[in-house]
C-alpha cells in the first residue's frame, strides 16, 4: 500500500494507467466531474469525447475487439448510464471486454430518487458480466483491477464500476493490481486431455467432418486463428465461421466454405446438415447458425470447444465438450494430430470434398447483375476489390441486409478486421464502433459499411469524427428502407410494408458536409468505382451515398423454422417453400 | 431425443456465494431472465470470517436444463462452488414451518393430537390458537400443513428447504 493518500479520482485514473488504459471514449456530467477534473491535469490517458453515450459503449467495443484490449467508457449517472446500456447488452452478447465507469449520486443519496439518480447496478445486471457499487474510496483501485481481470478473462464481457460522487472525491489509499487476486472468478482454459484425445479420435475417423469456428477464436487472440488455420491445413477437413469468426480463417482458402447461417453460403449450411463430425470451436450454436433445432445436423457426432462451460449443451446436445481457451486446446489437439502415426489418408475425404464442390458449384453469392441500377452486392464487391492495395483495412458494419451482403462479399482474412453486433443485432452500432476502431489504428483504412436507416440512430457521432479528424469513412447502401424489415414482410407478411420505408431521409452529402467531411454519390453503376476510389484519396471522413435497388433482398437464405438443406437460393425459390406457421413466430 | 432427455426432475443445489451486495439479486435474476423455475429458495450467511453464505435452490427442469442452470450459476463472479445435491448422493434435507392453528373445542384438541404424532412443537398459544413449529422434508411438512386445514389452519410461514450431503465429504 503507499503512504500518499489519494482522492478517488486520482485513484481511479492511476489503476487505469496500471491497466495499460490509454484511451476513454466519455461524456461528462454532474456525477462524475471530479474524474473529469483529475483527467484535465494529465497526460497519460486519452479522453474521445462522443455525442452520446451509446457511441461511447460502441466506439469502446470498436477499439477493443479490434485491439484485443479492454475498451473503457466513462459515463454520468441516470441518463448517461442508461444511454449506455444498449452498448453494454451489445458487448455482452458478443464477448466484447469492457469497463464502463459510471458516476453515482452521492452514497448518502442514493435510493432518495435524486436528481440524475438511476438504479445503475440494478439496471445493469442482466447486460453485464459483473458490475460493482463502489463504496469506499479506499476499495476503488481493487475493484478497478479485478474489474479489468474479470472483463478480459474467460469469456470476456462488459464490466460496470458504479462510482458514487463521494468516493471519486473522498481520500485513501491505492492498491497495486499485483496485490490483487480473485477468490471466486478462476476460468479454466486448458482443455480436458483426455477428451482431447477422445476428439482426435474421432476426427481420426471422420468421412465427413466439418470445422465450424466462432467469435471465440477471434477473442483468445491472433494465435488463435494462426492455430487454427494450421490444424485445418494439416487436416485437410474444410472450414465454416460464424458472422463473429470471420477473418479467424482466411476467406481466400480453398478449404474455407463462407459463412454458416441464415445467409451462410449454400455449401456451409448443406455441409453443416450433412457432416458425420462437427467441431465447434469458439461459437455457440445461436439460432441464426441452427435454424430448426430438430432438424439441425441430424446424423453427426458433435465436439464443441468453448471457454464457457454455460454454452456447452446449451442449444445443442453434443458429444464431446471441451472446456477451455481455444487457443489452448487447438494448440494441444494440432500436437496431437501430428503425432499421430495412423492418419486417415486424405482419399478418405475425397468424396466429401466432392459433394462439398457440387454444392458450391451453385455459386449461391450471385445475383442478377444490372447496367441501369447498383446492385447492393455489386457495390461491396467494388469495395472489396478497390480496397485490395490497403495493408489494413478494417470493416464495421450496422445491422441488416448491408450486413450480410458485406460478411458475404467482402473477404476477411485476418481475425480483428471485422468488427459487427452479431448477438443484439444492434443498429446504429457500425458508426461509432469505425470510430473507436480508427482511434485505435489512426493510419488504417476503416470503412462503416451501412444501411441509411441504421446510421442514423447514431449519426450524431459524425461530429466526434470530425472533432478528433477521423478519417473514418462510411459506405451507406441507401435503398431507403429498411431493407432486412423490408425482406421479411415481402417474405412473411404478403408484402405489406408497413413502417419500413422512410421518406424525408437527410441528403447524406450535404450532411457529410454539414459535419466538416466530404460527401459523395452513386446513383449508377459506372460511377461506383469513381466514387471508392475517390472515397480512398479523401484524407479525411467520408460519407458515401450508394444508391441502390430498392427491392433486392438477401440470400442465400434459411427462411425462420427451416433446416440447412432447406435454403432458399433466390426469389425464384420463395413460391415453393411457404414458411411455417412455427417459422412465423421465430425472430 | 429420448424420453428420459425429456423428463423434468426435482433437484436441490447448494450455491456457495460471497455474502455481498447485490449476489441474491443476481442469482434470482438468472433465473427469471432464463425463464427456469425456482421451488424454494434459502440463503444466509454461514461463514462469517470467509463472508460467505450458502443458497440452496430447488429447482426442476430436464438433464440439459438442469445442467445449464448449474453451468450459469457457476460463471457468475461472487459464486465459489455449484453443487448438485440430488447427483451427489445421500443428503439430508430439512424445511422449517410455523403453523398458526385457530380452533376452539374438539378440533383444538385434535390439532395438538397431530402435532405430537408429527413432532412438531406449540412454540405459541393463546386460548383459541396454537402457533406450532415443524421440522421435516418439504413432504411431511405438505402433509401436516394439510391435515391442519379441517382444523382450523389460519397461517403459515415456510423457510424453504436446507440441504446437506451426508458422509465425510464437504461441497
Amino acid at each position: 500500500m503507499s503512504t500518499e493518500p489519494m482522492n478517488g479520482s486520482q485513484i481511479l485514473l492511476k489503476a487505469l494507467s496500471e491497466q495499460g488504459v490509454d484511451v476513454i471514449f466519455g461524456y461528462p456530467g454532474g456525477a462524475v466531474l471530479p474524474i473529469y477534473d483529475e483527467l484535465f491535469k494529465q497526460n497519460h490517458i486519452r479522453h474521445i469525447l462522443v455525442r452520446h453515450e451509446q457511441g461511447a459503449a460502441h466506439a469502446a467495443e470498436g477499439y477493443a475487439r479490434s485491439t484485443g484490449k479492454v475498451g473503457v467508457i466513462l459515463v454520468t449517472s441516470g441518463p448517461g448510464a442508461t444511454n449506455a446500456v444498449t452498448g453494454l447488452t451489445d458487448a455482452l452478447m458478443d464477448s466484447i471486454p469492457l469497463v464502463c465507469i459510471t458516476g453515482q449520486v452521492p452514497t448518502h443519496l442514493i435510493g432518495n430518487d435524486a436528481f440524475q439518480e438511476a438504479d445503475t447496478t440494478g439496471i445493469t445486471r442482466p447486460c453485464t458480466k459483473h458490475n460493482y457499487l463502489v463504496k469506499k474510496t479506499g476499495d476503488l483501485a481493487r475493484v478497478v483491477h479485478e474489474a479489468f481481470y474479470v472483463a478480459r478473462s474467460g469469456r470476456p464481457g462488459p464490466v460496470v464500476i458504479d462510482l458514487p460522487k463521494d468516493v471519486a472525491m473522498g481520500l485513501g489509499h491505492y492498491t497495486p493490481a499485483t496485490a490483487v487476486g480473485h477468490k471466486s472468478y478462476n476460468p479454466r482454459t486448458e482443455g480436458d486431455p483426455q477428451l482431447i484425445a477422445q476428439a482426435i479420435e474421432l476426427m481420426a475417423k471422420a468421412k465427413c467432418p466439418l470445422v465450424y469456428a466462432g467469435g471465440g477464436v477471434i477473442n483468445s487472440g491472433p494465435q488463435a486463428s494462426e492455430r487454427l488455420t494450421r490444424f485445418i491445413r494439416d487436416t485437410g477437413f474444410p472450414c465454416t465461421l460464424t458472422l463473429m469468426g470471420l477473418g479467424a480463417y482466411p476467406a481466400s482458402d480453398k478449404q474455407f466454405l463462407g459463412m454458416v447461417g441464415m445467409h451462410g453460403t449454400f455449401e456451409a449450411n448443406h455441409a453443416m446438415h450433412d457432416c458425420d463430425l462437427m467441431i465447434c470451436i469458439g461459437a455457440r450454436f445461436d439460432d441464426r447458425v441452427t435454424g430448426r433445432l430438430n432438424a439441425f445436423s441430424p446424423g453427426s457426432k458433435k465436439i464443441h470447444i468453448d471457454i464457457d462451460p454455460s454454452s456447452i449443451n446449451k442449444n445443442v446436445a453434443v458429444d464431446i465438450g471441451i472446456v477451455g481457451d481455444v487457443g489452448n486446446v487447438l494448440g494441444e489437439m494440432a500436437g496431437l494430430w501430428k503425432a499421430r502415426k495412423n492418419k486417415p489418408d486424405k482419399k478418405v475425404l475425397a468424396p466429401w470434398w466432392k459433394k462439398i464442390e457440387a454444392w458450391r458449384s451453385r455459386l449461391c453469392l450471385r445475383y442478377k447483375p444490372s447496367s441501369s441500377i447498383i446492385k447492393p452486392q455489386y457495390a461491396i464487391e467494388r469495395l472489396y476489390a478497390l480496397t485490395r492495395e490497403h495493408k489494413d483495412v478494417f470493416i464495421t458494419t450496422e445491422v441488416g441486409q448491408h450486413q450480410m451482403w458485406a460478411a458475404q462479399h467482402f473477404g476477411f482474412d485476418k481475425p480483428n478486421h471485422w468488427m459487427t453486433s452479431g448477438g443484439l443485432g444492434t443498429m446504429g452500432y457500425g458508426l461509432p464502433a469505425a470510430m473507436g476502431v480508427q482511434v485505435a489504428h489512426p493510419k488504417a483504412l476503416v470503412i462503416d459499411i451501412a444501411g441509411e436507416a441504421s446510421v442514423i440512430m447514431n449519426i450524431q457521432e459524425m461530429s466526434t469524427i470530425a472533432q478528433y479528424r477521423l478519417p473514418v469513412k462510411v459506405f451507406i447502401l441507401n435503398n431507403q428502407y429498411m431493407g432486412m424489415v423490408r425482406q421479411w414482410q415481402e417474405l412473411l407478411h404478403g408484402g405489406r410494408y408497413s413502417e419500413s420505408y422512410m421518406e424525408s431521409l437527410p441528403d447524406f452529402v450535404k450532411l457529410a458536409e454539414a459535419f466538416g467531411a466530404a460527401g459523395l454519390r452513386a446513383t449508377k453503376p459506372d460511377e461506383v468505382d469513381d466514387v471508392i476510389k475517390e472515397m480512398l484519396a479523401i484524407d479525411k471522413a467520408v460519407i458515401v451515398d450508394v444508391m441502390v435497388d430498392q427491392k433486392e433482398n438477401c440470400f442465400p437464405m434459411i427462411p425462420s423454422g427451416a433446416a440447412h438443406n432447406e435454403m432458399l437460393l433466390g426469389p425464384d425459390d420463395e413460391a415453393g417453400n411457404p414458411i411455417s406457421d412455427e417459422g412465423m413466430v421465430l425472430v | 431425443m429420448s424420453p428420459q432427455a425429456q423428463q423434468e426432475n426435482k433437484h436441490t443445489i447448494s450455491v456457495l456465494v460471497d455474502n455481498e451486495a447485490g449476489v441474491l439479486a443476481r442469482v434470482i435474476g438468472l433465473f427469471s431472465g432464463r425463464g427456469y423455475n425456482i421451488e424454494s429458495l434459502t440463503v444466509a450467511v454461514v461463514d462469517p470470517k470467509q463472508a460467505l453464505s450458502r443458497i440452496t435452490i430447488v429447482t426442476s427442469g430436464t438433464p440439459m436444463i438442469i445442467e445449464q442452470i448449474k453451468a450459469q450459476l457457476d460463471r457468475l463472479v461472487p459464486v465459489h462452488k455449484v453443487s448438485d445435491l440430488t447427483l451427489d448422493g445421500p443428503r439430508v434435507e430439512r424445511e422449517l414451518a410455523l403453523v398458526k392453528v385457530r380452533g376452539l373445542g374438539e378440533k383444538r384438541v385434535e390439532s395438538l393430537r397431530i402435532a405430537d404424532i408429527f413432532r412438531a412443537h406449540v412454540v405459541d398459544s393463546t386460548q383459541e390458537s396454537f402457533v406450532f413449529e415443524i421440522v421435516g422434508s418439504t413432504e411431511k411438512l405438505d402433509a401436516f400443513i394439510d391435515l391442519m386445514a379441517p382444523l382450523g389452519l389460519a397461517e403459515v410461514s415456510r423457510t424453504g428447504v436446507v440441504a446437506i450431503a451426508r458422509g465425510v465429504d464437504t461441497i
